[in-house]
């Protein structure tokens, strides 16, 4: 199957590990990876601010890049920048680039729901030595509802050891710009996740975005924590 | 107050968070347990949403046939095209009955038009007889939640308000608290001379008015005095009587967690006979208030086919840390943050959109669907299109430069390589007072893709 990638700019910029895991998981698992670095961002941060005139134009740009490249599947190691180009349609009035907006989105899957729901895979192959929580990001967990996929994925890594939040389904507060709008609140909401990481005794808390992997990581780093924030592409491509 | 301070005190008020967290929970809990009881949880949230945007569409058809049929009953109707028209309305209504003393039943609608504050200009005293609502009024102060008025009120506090208020011995005990509010409360029933009350539901087919209740209150206020004043949004009409069997299993389960509540008043018209419980005089007042606005397009009429639970105040992860008041809302919470900007005008509340971390826990308890994050969405696009609140004219111009340079991959790359090889690191005092920044990677995806990734593993 013929992947292109969609990094996301977090992830290209912050979080490489995340992409490149992904990259090597999806060869791992017989997929040929496509890279077309004329992408950029995807136009979430100024969608979910207002800024829709640029977030149109950003939109345009990743359907234009990601129509050429013909793949067919587009992966991204990020629920919410998938969902970003899920909503895609609405930003037009017009008839045939709603059109084009809907087919790039068909098209377009989150890293674990490509792999457990399109190839039918559990087991990457991964292992990794550790007690692992997942933090449930919002948008990947109810505009796109994936919740199982991941969860199946880690039980899957050998040596790992999957334990669940009270609290795993809680906004992180992060929310692209709400985190330095109302910093108080975010940090409010953040502090209940990180305290429930805390008292859960683990390793590391995992998710699928790099946003809330920064909002968590940070204030868990901040706090002298020794749990690591980890991307799920980072564990799935340890092997070792 | 602005939102920013309004949040602010909220987070350093132990008690407000104790009080907010204990109750937010509960509810939450109580919701789900009651939801498992439904047969068709799900199909009733479809079969409900379907009904409400189909009376939405045929909205003025619907208010017709209700008021005619309410007037044949022997109800009168009154529109009132905005607050100042429905304080009018109800306060001559008042006057001409010679009121003094009025009770009321937990009404939002009369929050929203601020009608206590109306009568009192007339010299009529209005009295909160929902215990809540009475507990607000006795502090002095404005709901917080759209069913819990006193929801940020710890027991202690209550038991001091009313030891000072009620002239009672202090007392942590709910029953007799309880008992101090009804006793006090029992006196007014009997000398008021009109009560007024909101409305559930309306049901055009019969004319008949729905009120849910827990505490007996709203059925001595629309039926002991001999007139009650009824104040209704005009998007609380359904069409038929049967459509209340879906609209009943979703309300109590949402918004209390009770499977009904204790009290389902459902009026329709005059008492006929002089040996009839209910009112002499019954008056319906029609609100607009904005609404009718709402209706011309499909994404901000959703938000008329609110019910008024509450549920999503409760999942609201914002609501949960700062609770109501700091919305400076009427309305507070997700529901408010959407209805609020559309009922006042955006440019009077353009900060409301913004109190949201877009999550979408709001949109997945609404009994109704309303999608709430989508409306959030189309407001903060009209704040920024119309200008609406403050300046914003640093960010205006970051989000110009953001769009220039993701619109150009090679500037893109230039600009973040420079970042990296300067080291620059953005002034985010907001962020940095509490998290630690994670540093640009050393390498960025793109360059570690050019170096060997695109190749790797790959024959």
């Amino acid at each position: 199957m013929r992947v292109s990638l969609f990094v996301t700019c977090l992830a290209d910029q912050i979080w490489p590990s995340a992409a490149i895991g992904a990259v090597r998981v999806l060869r791992r698992v017989g997929c040929s990876v496509e890279f077309d670095d004329r992408q950029t961002c995807c136009g979430q941060p100024a969608f979910n601010t207002g800024y829709r005139a640029e977030a149109r134009a950003l939109a345009r740009r990743f359907i234009e890049i990601f129509e050429a490249a013909g793949a067919d599947a587009i992966v991204s190691p990020s629920g919410s920048c998938t969902a970003m180009v899920h909503h895609y349609s609405d930003l037009f009035e017009d008839a045939a680039w709603r059109a084009r907006a809907k087919a790039v989105a068909e098209r377009t899957y989150e890293l674990s729901t490509f792999l457990v729901n399109r190839l039918g895979v559990d087991d990457v192959g991964a292992s990794f030595a550790g007690r692992l929580t997942w933090h449930d990001a919002c948008h990947g967990l109810r505009d796109l509802g994936l919740k199982s996929e991941p969860r199946r994925l880690l039980r899957h890594v050998r040596g790992a050891e999957l334990v669940e939040l009270p609290n795993a389904e809680s906004c992180c507060g992060f929310g692209g710009t709400f985190s330095v709008k109302h910093p108080e609140i975010s940090v409010a909401m953040l502090d209940e996740k990180v305290e429930a990481i805390e008292a859960a005794g683990v390793d590391a808390v995992v998710s699928g975005d790099a946003s809330c992997l920064m909002q968590i990581g940070g204030r868990l780093s901040r706090r002298g924590s020794s749990v690591r924030a980890l991307h799920l592409a980072d564990v799935l491509a340890s092997t070792a | 107050m602005t939102f920013e301070a309004g949040a602010r005190a909220a987070l350093s008020d132990a008690q407000l968070r104790g009080a907010l967290r204990h109750a937010t929970t509960l509810f939450a809990e109580k919701r789900r347990a009651a939801m498992a009881t439904a047969p068709d949880w799900e199909g009733a949230r479809d079969r409900a949403r379907a009904i409400k945007d189909e009376t939405l569409l045929h909205l003025d058809r619907y208010l017709d046939q209700f008021t005619g049929n309410a007037e044949r009953a022997g109800a009168r109707t009154h529109w009132a095209r905005d607050d100042a028209e429905a304080c009018e309305i109800i306060g001559r209504i008042a006057e001409q009955r010679g009121a003094r003393t009025i009770v009321k039943s937990k009404s939002m609608a009369t929050e929203e038009i601020h009608l206590n504050a109306a009568l009192a200009r007339r010299g009529i005293e209005p009295i909160e007889t929902d215990l809540g609502e009475y507990i607000i009024q006795l502090a002095g102060e404005t709901p917080s939640h759209i069913v819990a008025p006193a929801i940020h009120k710890t027991r202690g506090q209550i038991a001091a308000l009313f030891a000072e208020k009620l002239g009672i011995e202090p007392s942590d005990d709910a029953a007799a608290l309880t008992a101090a509010a009804r006793q006090a409360l029992r006196r007014r029933f009997a000398e008021a001379d009109l009560g007024i009350s909101g409305v559930n539901f309306a049901v055009a087919e019969t004319g008949t008015i729905l009120i849910l209740e827990n505490e007996g209150n709203a059925r001595l206020t629309t039926s002991v005095p001999r007139t009650h004043i009824a104040l209704m949004g005009i998007e609380k009409v359904i069409p038929r009587f049967a459509d209340l069997e879906v609209f009943l299993q979703l309300l109590p389960r949402s918004g209390t967690g009770q499977v009904l509540t204790a009290y389902q008043s459902l009026l329709t018209g005059v008492k006929q006979r002089p040996d009839d419980e209910g009112p002499e005089e019954l008056h319906i007042v029609l609100l607009d208030a904005g609404r009718s606005r709402m209706l011309a397009a499909p994404v901000t009429r959703q938000a008329l086919a609110c019910i008024r639970c509450g549920a999503c105040l409760n999942a609201c992860p914002v609501y949960r840390q700062i609770g109501g008041h700091a919305y400076g809302s009427v309305y507070a919470g997700p529901i408010g943050a959407v209805l609020t900007p559309q009922l006042i005008g955006i440019e009077r509340s353009a900060h409301l959109p913004y109190a949201s971390s877009l999550c979408g826990a709001c949109r997945d308890v609404c009994p109704v669907k309303i999608d709430i994050p989508a409306l959030l969405l189309h407001l903060r696009g009209q704040v920024i299109e119309q200008r609406a609140g403050k300046s914003r004219f640093l960010e205006r111009l970051a989000f110009r430069c953001y769009a220039a340079v993701m619109a150009r991959p090679r500037v893109y790359e230039w600009t973040m390589r420079l970042a990296r090889i300067l080291r620059i690191v953005p002034p985010l005092p907001a962020w940095t007072k509490w998290r630690d920044l994670r540093p640009l990677a050393p390498r960025s995806f793109r360059e570690e893709w050019r170096a060997g990734l695109r190749d790797e593993g790959v024959s």
